[in-house]
């Protein structure tokens, strides 16, 4: 029965939506930790995802979701002058981490808002299906 | 045996659940970067599932006739998007839900007329209830 499909790729996304959730909310743990060092400030980490198939001649359209790999941001560090931190470097400067609080919530709302939609899709094609069991009785 | 009072709704239902995997995709896709949101031609669908019967070869005067019907054959599309986005997906989450809904209550109303179907035929087999 193709409905079992859909349980499959929702199933994916949900995946998909779960692993970006928990990035951001990393980031949002390490939103404004400094380091003197510029290498080892956190860096903003965002998930990429991709549409796989069963295969490329597959023409029914079922498309899953999957994560690649997540990427650190290249967004410049900011860098601030502060002598007394007991981190700054020979200058007197600490490196804040770029995680940008605005796009990270946006983000999480997002993610959370795309996984209800997969949540639902679930529970109306469960629905179907104990429909179609029930034929005829 | 094909029965051809149920042929239709079954055809119409097959169809139906392969455009709710086509829907289920998309929405599941709406962060994917590059995704281009597809849908089924409902009508066009219909008529490939109707006209694709498969039969089996008899070599034998003995041989039962048999029948089976392949998947749905629709001809999928790329839908266009009111508000292109910059990623390149053109999956739009409230367009995607409205369809989805849509074709869940279509699906159920082909159910509703299968399971009448086959009640009218139970009603004619047994004679009355």
């Amino acid at each position: 029965m193709s409905l079992f499909n859909v349980i499959d790729v929702a199933g994916s996304a949900m995946n998909a939506q779960s692993v970006r959730l928990n990035v951001t909310s990393s980031n949002l743990a390490n939103a404004g930790s400094v380091s003197g060092d510029p290498e080892k400030v956190y860096r903003s980490r965002q998930p990429i995802f991709e549409s796989f198939q069963q295969s490329l001649a597959d023409q029914s359209g079922i498309a899953g979701v999957r994560m690649t790999g997540i990427v650190e941001s290249s967004a410049p560090l900011q860098m601030r002058y502060q002598p007394d931190h007991p981190e700054a470097d020979e200058d007197g400067n600490v490196y804040v981490s770029n995680v940008n609080n605005v796009a990270e919530m946006v983000n999480m709302l997002s993610a959370s808002r795309s996984y209800k939609n997969n949540v639902e899709i679930i529970n109306t094609t469960k629905d179907l299906l104990m429909h179609t069991l029930s034929l005829g009785r | 045996m094909e029965i051809k009072a149920l042929a239709l709704h079954e055809n119409a239902l097959r169809v139906r659940a392969h455009r709710n995997e086509v829907l289920a995709s998309n929405i599941a896709n709406a962060d994917t970067p590059n995704y281009k949101a597809r849908d089924l031609d409902f009508a066009a669908a219909l008529k490939g599932a109707r006209n694709q019967t498969i039969s089996l070869t008899k070599t034998s005067d003995m041989h039962q006739e048999a029948w089976g019907t392949s998947r749905s054959v629709g001809k999928l599309m790329y839908r266009v998007p009111v508000q292109p986005t910059l990623d390149g997906n053109t999956v739009e989450a409230d367009v995607e839900q409205a369809k989805f809904s849509e074709n869940a209550v279509q699906y159920r109303a082909s159910l509703a007329f299968l399971d009448g179907q086959i009640r009218s035929l139970k009603f004619a087999i047994k004679g009355g209830d």
